[in-house]
């Protein structure tokens, strides 16, 4: 009885809203595909017999070379698919599920192209370039997993302009609420109007240390001269007191969010350069290679 | 005075002056018999400075007084010229009291004993002395009025106007025309849309709503007057505000008793129906006849003319036509047969069942709005799937209805008289089935505004819609093998509820066995588990409940309540029973779903002892998702934000797939236990953007989607009806440079809705682009389905449909 009797037409299966993030998706299929691949290549490495040992120039190490160019260049496209939008049944989620798992199985496959032979060369650079990249990839799945819940809970409804018209609106009344004020306690107002909630650098912007925020200093500033005298209810100061307080909690809210959306795409800034750098270091890698062959 | 005159006019108002103007220009006797010490009392008391429309455009007057669009003071100035000049003799002070007598000789008393006596009666007496009350508990505190004078004179009161029509939404523009007289104004309208009302008056209205200066409650009606107080029923709940002033602008009747008390039979027992009138106004009393308002057509030009024309039919020029007789003329011209305009009024009045109780004047103005046309057997009157929101009544010969869409022979008949596409009106979804005329045919097609014009002024009319509309939806609810018959009878004993949001219809643990079918709205079913209501699962409109009772016997087992404002059709238990054992199919049905129904509640049993926070969570979860809406969404975008990192990709998917403009705000919304609601068009059951849009542009696809086609005019009435948010008004931006070049070259603005300042820049020099409604249209004709779930790269964006995320099978997926 509780159910629809009309039968309208949807196009969506029954239970198909039980939905799984990108890295559970489709019950871990990328996942099980790139393990098996990995333990694959693993098992004919220690059985396949190499002479003299194995490298990347046997039949093995080029079979390995190529799926490893493939894949990267494969793995590359996801900037591509991610920003067009083209028709058709395919889905962002699947790709970037793909994605993670088979670019965490290139750490095998290169691994064993390479047949741990390292040196001070565009060979080894080429690795270290694809390293690095996995290496940040792996930084971004982690961030991925934990701190959407962190940014959510910290916008408790907000968006990021609505935090900062809440932010301009404390400003504008603090400089109303500052017009009586003495000149230095005015001075201190005005330091904490003149700030830039942006400021401060990557740095600060990462590890959200604001211990020298001014608007932190001015309202410690302010404190220590209301604190010693009685609250009559119509001391100027005692508005801008409160005002700050507000403001302190604004900042600290729209800096959390600034905190973790920075590191939510920080990673980005290593993982596409790095990206770029790797395939040039492949083309180097793969051009002298045929041209000593 | 007991000269005998060939016409007394009772009544001064646009119709009686035109009237008194017609036989003084015809140099016929004639007395015009007003009650007050001025002309035409109900302009007399329009609001001061009130500007009076003249509607409808296309109709040409035909009056000895002049008329035109203007302010009241002008057009009292000019009639009371003109009457003067054309030398109408006016009886001032003259309320009429009985008329007496038959044609050739009636005698007219007055209330302060005057009489008059004349050959013929043209009564013009308006309905405004007769205004529809207030009926509810506190309805005759004084506080409460029927008239507003002058706007000016009330000063810092909170005043309520209540009623949808000109009258009242120019009192409300009135009272809060002057920022310093510092009224809180508030007026409310029991249905969503404005459709009585003027355009114009409606467009003035939505503007000082937006501006703040009026509180517009839809779908609000009155539930009990205090002193100093309203209590309001609302769509979602009831509601109390301040209110020192109450007007009342509902409406008027014909004051029956004393039109009765003529000798003046009325076409029915309704309290809003019009006296039976021959073609030339002539009333069931030969001798007097009835125009203007009271004649059923309440607007100044109509009246006008009507005035001319009564005398003329007086004085013997029985061939007259009506002024708008040309037009008319041209809709009927292609038609067979050769019957003139009347003859076809007539015919479509007798035969349409929803047109039965109009007045030929009515019939006038209702085929104004609307097309006939003629159909040879077999001729397609509208496909399946086609947009559309016009009703079809059919005047002769019969339609079919192709109910299987594989199987075209498979149909149903709609036999002469009765409507059909009367779906369109209430939801807007696109047609449901072809439907073919079955004989040679002849159909009205009424539009959607003229057909809930129709439903708002006649109230029969609206019964028939209603009825029908109710009959079809039990069909399709109950299904096959039952027949037109069955229908009926459970008809019988059919009752149309209005549910309060948060108003239960059945209660746990009580007796009962009637059945309830939700027509409109969506309702929650709830359980209480350890003293705490437990959420069951979700019904959106078209499912019924209470049949568990009937089957299996016993108590309530669950309370189910309306999730928003609804309207559910109450079939008696017994009634039901007797059905379902004459139709064993339907008692099998009804098993599958009783069977389905308990699994659930046993598993909610099962669990009872270790209900935990999930079950806890799981039920304030689906309070939540309800309160925001999802009550009356078919399909909903929500955010999973355990998953969502911020990427805004499917705001960028969104605009790149719909001109470059995104439909959806993913950061702005309500968010609980990490799901968020992002401002995205929730495809409403019954979408209130539909409510009032005057192209009709908005309509739903056959994915349920609401969509708004090309002929939007961008007035911004969707916008401001829909309460969540979701439409916005832009116009589209200039082309972008292809994803390729902005990759590597750098050029234009990337993927993504482009800045303000990058479209300002590109836009086509001395070319304005006008901006018009844009919403989500769930990417309708996009392969692949909606962009912003495909482009979502953690899975955080799912789209769902309410009844499939509302239920607790979804808790026993998680958990099990």
């Amino acid at each position: 009885m509780a159910t629809r009797a009309s039968s309208t037409h949807t196009p969506r299966a029954k239970g198909e809203t039980l939905h799984d993030g990108f890295l559970r998706h489709a019950g871990f299929r990328w996942a099980k595909i790139a393990g098996g691949l990995s333990l694959l290549l693993v098992v004919s490495y220690a059985l396949i017999d190499i002479t003299p040992r194995h490298n990347g120039g046997s039949w093995y190490g080029y079979t390995l070379g190529t799926i490893g160019v493939g894949l990267i260049l494969w793995l590359t496209a996801l900037g591509l698919r991610k920003r067009a939008m083209t028709t058709g049944r395919w889905s962002l989620k699947a790709w970037t599920s793909a994605h993670v798992y088979l670019g965490l199985s290139l750490i095998v496959i290169g691994t064993l192209h390479t047949g741990f032979q390292f040196g001070w060369n565009v060979h080894t650079l080429a690795y270290g370039l694809m390293m690095l990249v996995i290496l940040s990839g792996l930084y971004g799945i982690t961030v991925y997993t934990v701190l959407p819940r962190a940014l959510s809970s910290n916008r408790s409804e907000m968006t990021q302009g609505q935090m900062l018209d809440a932010l301009r609106a404390i400003d504008r009344q603090l400089h109303d609420a500052a017009q009586p004020l003495a000149q230095e306690d005015a001075a201190l107002v005005r330091m904490s109007l003149d700030q830039d909630p942006f400021g401060g650098g990557l740095w600060r912007r990462l590890t959200g240390n604001h211990r020298d925020c001014v608007t932190t200093q001015a309202h410690r500033e302010l404190r220590r001269a209301t604190s010693t005298r009685p609250n009559l209810g119509n001391d100027p100061l005692e508005k801008v007191d409160a005002l700050l307080d507000r403001k302190e909690a604004m900042l600290a809210q729209l800096r959390r969010h600034l905190r973790l959306r920075a590191l939510l795409e920080i990673w980005l800034y290593v993982h596409v350069p790095a990206t770029f750098a790797l395939l040039a270091a492949l083309t180097a890698h793969i051009v002298s290679v045929f041209f000593y062959w | 005075m007991s000269d005998s005159v060939r016409i007394a006019i009772v009544g001064s108002g646009p119709a009686g002056l035109s009237a008194a103007a017609r036989a003084a220009q015809l140099g016929l006797s004639h007395v015009l018999l007003e009650k007050t010490d001025h002309l035409s009392d109900t302009i007399y008391k329009y609001q001061k400075g009130k500007h009076v429309m003249a509607t409808p455009s296309q109709l040409i007057l035909r009056s000895d007084c002049d008329f035109d669009a203007g302010k009241r003071e002008a057009i009292l100035e000019t009639w009371n010229r003109q009457a003067a000049e054309l030398g109408v003799t006016v009886a001032y002070q003259a309320e009429v009291k009985a008329i007496t007598g038959s044609a050739g000789a009636f005698t007219i008393t007055t209330t302060k004993g005057q009489t008059f006596v004349a050959e013929a009666v043209i009564m013009a007496i308006g309905t405004q002395g007769n205004p529809n009350l207030l009926r509810c508990p506190g309805g005759d505190l004084p506080h409460i009025q029927y008239q507003l004078d002058d706007p000016g004179e009330y000063v810092d009161e909170h005043i309520t106007v209540i009623g949808s029509g000109d009258a009242g939404i120019e009192n409300a523009l009135g009272l809060a025309a002057d920022a310093a007289q510092g009224n809180v104004v508030t007026i409310l309208n029991r249905g969503a849309d404005f459709a009585r009302a003027k355009s114009a008056n409606v467009k003035l209205l939505m503007e000082a709503g937006e501006q703040g200066r009026i509180r517009i409650m839809t779908e609000t009606s009155p539930a009990e007057v205090r002193p100093g107080e309203l209590v309001l029923d609302t769509r979602d709940g009831q509601e109390t505000i301040r209110c020192d002033r109450i007007i009342a602008r509902m409406g008027s009747a014909a004051p029956r008793k004393f039109v009765e008390s003529c000798g003046i039979d009325f076409t029915s027992e309704d309290r809003e129906a019009f006296p039976k009138l021959s073609p030339v106004f002539e009333t069931t009393n030969p001798g007097i006849f009835v125009i203007g308002a009271l004649a059923g057509y309440p607007l100044i030009k109509h009246c006008m003319n009507q005035g001319y024309d009564v005398v003329e039919f007086i004085n013997g020029n029985r061939d007259l036509k009506p002024a708008d007789e040309p037009i008319l003329e041209a809709k009927f011209a292609a038609l067979p047969g050769t019957r003139s305009v009347d003859e076809w009024l007539e015919l479509l009045r007798a035969r349409v069942t929803i047109l039965n109780d109009l007045s030929p004047l009515q019939m006038r103005e209702f085929m104004l709005d609307s097309e006939v046309r003629a159909y040879k057997a077999g001729d397609v009157v509208f496909e399946r799937a086609a947009p559309g929101s016009s009703l079809f009544a059919v005047a002769e010969g019969s339609a079919l209805v192709e109910v299987n869409p594989t199987d075209p022979s498979v149909t149903v008949p709609i036999e002469q008289g009765s409507i059909f596409g009367e779906v369109g009106l209430i939801s807007g979804r696109r047609r449901g089935a072809t439907v073919r005329a079955g004989a040679a045919s002849i159909m009205v097609e009424v539009s959607r505004t003229a057909a809930l014009k129709l439903m708002a002024s006649v109230p029969a009319a609206k019964r028939a819609v209603t009825r029908i509309s109710i009959e079809r939806q039990l069909l399709q609810i109950f299904g096959p093998g039952l027949s037109t018959d069955d229908v009926a009878q459970l008809m019988e004993s059919a009752e149309v509820l209005s549910v309060r949001a948060g108003q239960p219809i059945i209660t746990e643990g009580e007796d009962g066995t009637d059945i309830y079918v939700i027509r409109v709205g969506s309702m929650i079913v709830e359980k209480m588990v350890a003293a705490k209501p437990v959420f069951l699962s979700y019904l959106p409109a078209g499912s019924y409940v209470g049949e568990m009772t009937l089957i299996g016997g016993g108590k309530r087992t669950a309370t189910v309540k309306a999730a928003i404002k609804s309207e559910v059709i109450k079939l008696d238990g017994a009634a039901m029973r007797a059905l379902m054992d004459r139709k064993p199919a339907l008692l099998e049905r009804a098993r599958t779903m009783m069977a389905s129904r308990q699994d659930v509640n046993a598993f909610i049993e099962s669990r009872k002892d270790s209900f935990s926070g999930a079950v806890d969570m799981y039920s304030e979860t689906a309070r939540f998702l309800v309160d925001n809406g999802i009550g009356e969404a078919t399909d909903v975008l929500l955010i999973d934000e355990n998953l969502c990192v911020g990427c805004d990709n499917c705001e960028k998917a969104c605009a790149d797939s719909h001109e470059g403009l995104s439909r959806l705000d993913r950061e702005a919304g309500k968010t609980y236990a990490h799901l968020h609601v992002p401002t995205s068009c929730r495809h409403c059951e019954h979408p209130h953007c539909m409510a009032d849009c005057p192209p009709n542009a908005i309509h739903r696809g056959p994915d349920g989607e609401v969509f708004i086609d090309d002929t939007c005019i961008g007035c911004g009435n969707c916008q401001r009806n829909c309460p969540y948010g979701v439409i916005r008004m832009d116009s589209v931006p200039p082309p972008k440079p292809s994803l390729l070049s902005w990759l590597f070259l750098g050029k234009g603005p990337g993927p993504g809705e482009p800045s303000k300042k990058w479209r300002y820049k590109h836009a086509e020099p001395g070319v304005e682009k006008p901006k018009k409604a844009i919403k989500c249209d769930m990417c309708s004709g996009i392969d692949g389905g909606p962009a912003c779930v495909r482009a979502c790269p953690t899975g955080a964006a799912i789209r769902v449909a309410p009844e499939d995320f509302l239920s607790v099978a979804r808790l026993e997926r998680e958990n099990g």
